[in-house]
């Protein structure tokens, strides 16, 4: 194991911020409201989504302190009910969705390309606003008596057994959605209409490819649910009918359309996060990417069999035996891309020369704990066992590990990779790995166990439960706390690394990228020059050369 | 998948010399197509109301189908001008119909096969 | 900004690619074709997510009219095929009007384009219009889904002109009672349409003004084309909707 590192900072003695750069280029709340500029919208997602992590992940703490002990004494549980619920639907549809394709790639799409902006500045800003509505519309659902059917708002009890605010919160969602549909869109035609010359498809970066494949499941998948919705609205406000079993409708249909855009999403969630793996992974192992193109088109595959399986979410709910049986095979198949995409990470770090950042340990971490959240749905995804197991906390362990093993990971791992570039600034390293450590230590004390209880038969969604089934519960709340330390360090010292971290250059980590070409933070148009991309992705043979010209040329 | 691959290679050959600036000429169709595409939809319309008057059984539906497909393809190919447009323009009209055929296709297959074996 | 030259770099060799900045370009793209090209994508884009939109009603429709046949029979002889037709009609002239308007513009006619899209202007308000009609008389007769929903064309067709005119016989109650579905796949899909219509005429209305000030004779009118996809696709749906609400089973039974 090497203790080298190859964070190359510039003299700090000398070093400056550079004078102009889309941060400073123009002053005043105004100017970031009315942006256009793709990095100063992904600043706004970032703040935005940060807050509304938070809030969730107060929920969640609420949601452990809860299942602390037996009986439900914290609160009612129709509060739990509305706490796990407003949990999932901020924690899903204003973090995780947007949680990397908003921030990091919008800010980093465009300058990976080499392009000077997205293609449509005016709909990418749009697009923060309607997020921010349909935020401010979620809060408000909450502060006066939140919503208790679940994320899924699964009917007849979405529309007619609750008397909670299911018409804001759907709203909130639609609006939410209409943000991710333009966020997909604008990704598409960007990284089909604006790349820079000599950028062809193979040349771009995996994270690229990546947030390609989501952006597919963005905009033909959203809409579905956006419908599903706007019915489920109907049938709540004048009883049309189309999902109530008494006039002849069917609750099973807003399950399949519900579950179309659903599932996906989950595809959503995770595959930018693989984008950011697949930057980190090369970077910090001085290896161009094991299996480029099968690395690459593994994203699409996803993107594509994600619209197959949705039905796997509905094994007990009624759903006919045998397209049990074609759903369950099918969902097999997604588990095929996602191994290609493992192996080939695990193949990457062969022989490479391995340096281990804080990006490096969030990347770590996600591989350990996606591969563990991927092979436990093949458990769900097998009809047979995953009659015994949906419903439970095995369920909850395994997406938590897929959605905060993994996403949340590879999110935080995005972070600290590009936190340089967007701000031009390090953070402290000692403490960022320590909080990785810690982030993943509370992490398998909170969800670990979750897994042996959901095994032993407890359900999910109940505030209360069995004595025998306390001690690992207490366990996975002591996780829990651990896990929130590991959430709260990265925003102090990354506020704190804005005023006083040390001046990070151009290319910090000696990466490839064309973003890692411009300066730190970049200008407004992204770079002086239009680049021209003449050399494959990864290639660190090109970037010694360029770093002997230009030694050449100052010496 | 397919329909995924197909742009890739289109857009590999354009790029030696200008980026990816697909720059087909403007293709104006001229007002006689217009013209001529709009006298098939009226006689499509007519068709599609006199055809349901008329028994045919299991056809009915299917000929009204076949009618609504063709003139909204008479529609897509010249009014919107995808029979004069890129190749990625084709695509994504075939991506669309392919989800939509997706969503229609296995929701249905639930439904079909739910009453199997219990009759 | 908008009219400095580019400079690429080809190597180490700077060639400055004088591309003659229009007005209209944004300063993010190289070329004007590039620019119409990306706006056009996403056109496209946007339209899959509507055919996606469209799509789970649809799916809707497909799995009662299997379930409920005799019903959604009856409930479609509710449905005037004299006001459907006539705003097939309409819809399909108004979309030959916006197609002759994407040619004015391309030809840069400008008092032409204002004429075909007052004209589809007011197509599509007469569309509307008519498609008022039949929901007034939907309201009236209680068809509408929902609380006050009347069965009584369905039980005893002899005594709802409709129903007597296509010769219907008396339904069953339990199979009556599930017109009410096909009405609530009436009004949702005619609805989203007609929303879509609302939508459409709305921005028409902003185009009129823009075109009367010459906004799209100058050689740049990737919105009015843009639009006119919208505005096709919408007339596209409507294609559809027709012959599955309006004409299912209208021979003798």
């Amino acid at each position: 194991m090497s203790t080298d590192t190859i964070v190359s900072l510039p003299d700090q003695s000398t070093a400056r911020i550079p004078k102009v750069n889309f941060l400073n280029k123009e002053n005043g709340l105004l100017s970031w409201l009315l942006t256009g500029d793709h990095k100063r919208i992904a600043i706004l997602y970032l703040i935005s989504i940060t807050f509304f992590f938070f809030i969730g992940g107060a929920l969640a703490g609420l949601i452990r302190l809860e299942l602390l002990t037996p009986q439900s004494d914290l609160m009612a549980t129709d509060t739990y009910n509305k706490v796990f619920t407003m949990h999932g639907v901020i924690m899903i549809f204003f973090f995780l969705v947007p949680s990397v394709p908003a921030t990091l790639g919008n800010f980093l799409i465009p300058l990976m390309l080499g392009a000077k902006d997205l293609a449509l500045p005016k709909v990418n800003l749009l697009s923060w606003y309607l997020y921010m509505a349909g935020g401010i519309l979620a809060l408000y659902t909450m502060i006066t008596g939140g919503v208790d059917t679940g994320w899924t708002f699964t009917t007849p009890l979405s529309t007619h057994y609750v008397n909670t605010n299911v018409l804001t919160t759907g709203l909130a969602v639609f609006v939410a959605g209409f943000s991710s549909i333009f966020t997909g869109l604008n990704f598409i035609v960007t990284i089909h209409k604006m790349r820079a010359p000599g950028m062809t498809w193979f040349r771009m970066p995996l994270f690229v490819w990546a947030h390609y494949a989501a952006s597919i499941l963005m905009v033909l998948g959203t809409p579905v649910l956006a419908i599903a919705i706007v019915l489920v609205a109907l049938e709540r406000t004048i009883g049309i009918g189309v999902f109530d079993p008494t006039k002849g409708g069917d609750p099973l249909l807003f399950q399949h359309l519900f579950w179309f855009y659903s599932h996906p999403a989950v595809y959503i969630m995770i595959l930018p996060g693989m984008g950011v793996i697949s930057e980190t992974i090369s970077t910090f192992s001085r290896k161009r990417v094991f299996g480029y193109t099968a690395v690459a088109f593994s994203s699409v595959a996803i993107a594509v069999f994600g619209f197959f399986v949705w039905a796997h979410h509905m094994f007990i709910m009624g759903i006919s035996n045998y397209s049990m049986l074609v759903f369950s095979l099918l969902t097999m198949l997604v588990a095929v891309p996602s191994a290609i995409k493992i192996f080939n990470w695990a193949f990457t770090l062969y022989k490479g020369s391995i340096t281990f950042e804080t990006p490096m340990l969030y990347t770590f971490g996600f591989m350990g704990l996606f591969t563990i959240g991927g092979l436990t749905g093949v458990f769900l995804g097998t009809s047979g066992t995953d009659i015994h197991l949906t419903e439970t906390y095995f369920i909850v362990a395994h997406f938590h590990f897929v959605m905060v093993g993994g996403m949340l990971m590879a999110f935080l791992a995005g972070i600290h990779f590009w936190w340089p570039k967007m701000t031009g600034r390090m953070y402290p390293e000692k403490i960022s790995q320590l909080a990785a450590v810690v982030t993943f230590i509370g992490f398998n004390l909170t969800f670990f166990p979750q897994f042996i209880l959901g095994t032993l038969g407890m359900p999910r969604r109940y505030a209360s439960y069995p004595p025998e089934f306390q001690i690992l519960n207490v366990f996975s709340t002591a996780g829990a706390t651990i896990l929130g330390v590991g959430y709260l360090l990265p925003v102090l010292y990354l506020t704190w690394s804005l005023k006083y971290g040390a001046i990070a250059g151009n290319n910090p980590w000696q990466a490839t990228g064309l973003e890692w070409q411009t300066q730190s933070p970049p200008l407004t148009e992204n770079f002086l020059v239009t680049p021209i991309m003449d050399h494959e992705a990864y290639d660190y043979e090109w970037l010694d050369g360029q770093k002997q010209k230009e030694v050449a040329s100052v010496g | 998948m397919s329909q995924h691959h197909e742009p890739v290679e289109a857009r590999m050959n354009d790029h030696d010399s200008q980026g990816n600036l697909e720059e087909h000429e403007h293709h104006i169709v001229s007002p006689v197509v217009y013209l001529i595409i709009f006298a098939a939809l009226l006689v499509g319309t007519a068709l599609t109301v006199f055809a349901s008057y008329l028994e045919l059984g299991i056809l009915n539906p299917i000929l009204a189908i076949a009618i609504a497909v063709v003139k909204a393809t008479l529609v897509v190919l010249f009014f919107m001008h995808v029979k004069y447009s890129s190749k990625l323009t084709k695509l994504t009209v075939g991506a669309g119909m392919f989800t939509f055929l997706i969503l229609i296709g296995m929701t249905l297959s639930d439904y079909i096969s739910r009453a199997w074996g219990r009759w | 900004m908008s009219d400095s030259p580019v400079l690429v770099h080809h190597g180490e060799v700077e060639i400055a690619h004088e591309h003659p900045h229009l007005p209209y370009q944004r300063h993010h793209f190289e070329t004007m074709a590039q620019q119409n090209d990306a706006t056009n994508f996403a056109m496209w884009l946007f339209l899959l997510t509507e055919i996606m939109f469209f799509g789970g009603l649809f799916t809707a429709y497909l799995i009662y009219r299997n379930w409920y046949y005799p019903a959604f029979v009856a409930g479609s002889h509710q449905l005037n095929v004299i006001w459907g037709g006539i705003n097939t009609l309409v819809l399909i002239t108004s979309s030959f009007t916006m197609a002759m308007g994407v040619w004015c513009a391309e030809t840069r006619r400008q008092s032409q384009l204002v004429l075909c899209l007052v004209l589809t202007f007011i197509l599509g308000l007469g569309f509307l219009g008519i498609k008022t009609i039949e929901y007034k008389e939907k309201i009236e007769k209680h068809h509408v889904p929902g609380f006050h929903y009347s069965l009584q064309s369905f039980l005893n067709p002899d005594s709802d002109k409709e129903a007597k005119a296509a010769g219907d016989k008396p339904m069953a109650l339990d199979m009556a009672r599930h017109t009410e579905v096909y009405f609530s796949l009436y009004f949702a899909m005619t609805g989203m349409h007609a929303l879509h219509m609302i939508i459409g005429i709305g921005i028409l209305g902003f185009m009129i003004l823009r075109a009367r000030a010459g906004g799209y004779t100058t050689g740049h009118i990737t919105f009015v084309e843009n639009f006119g996809l919208y505005w096709h696709f919408v007339d596209i749906v409507w294609i559809f909707l027709f012959p599955l609400l309006y004409l299912i089973s209208r021979h003798a039974q």
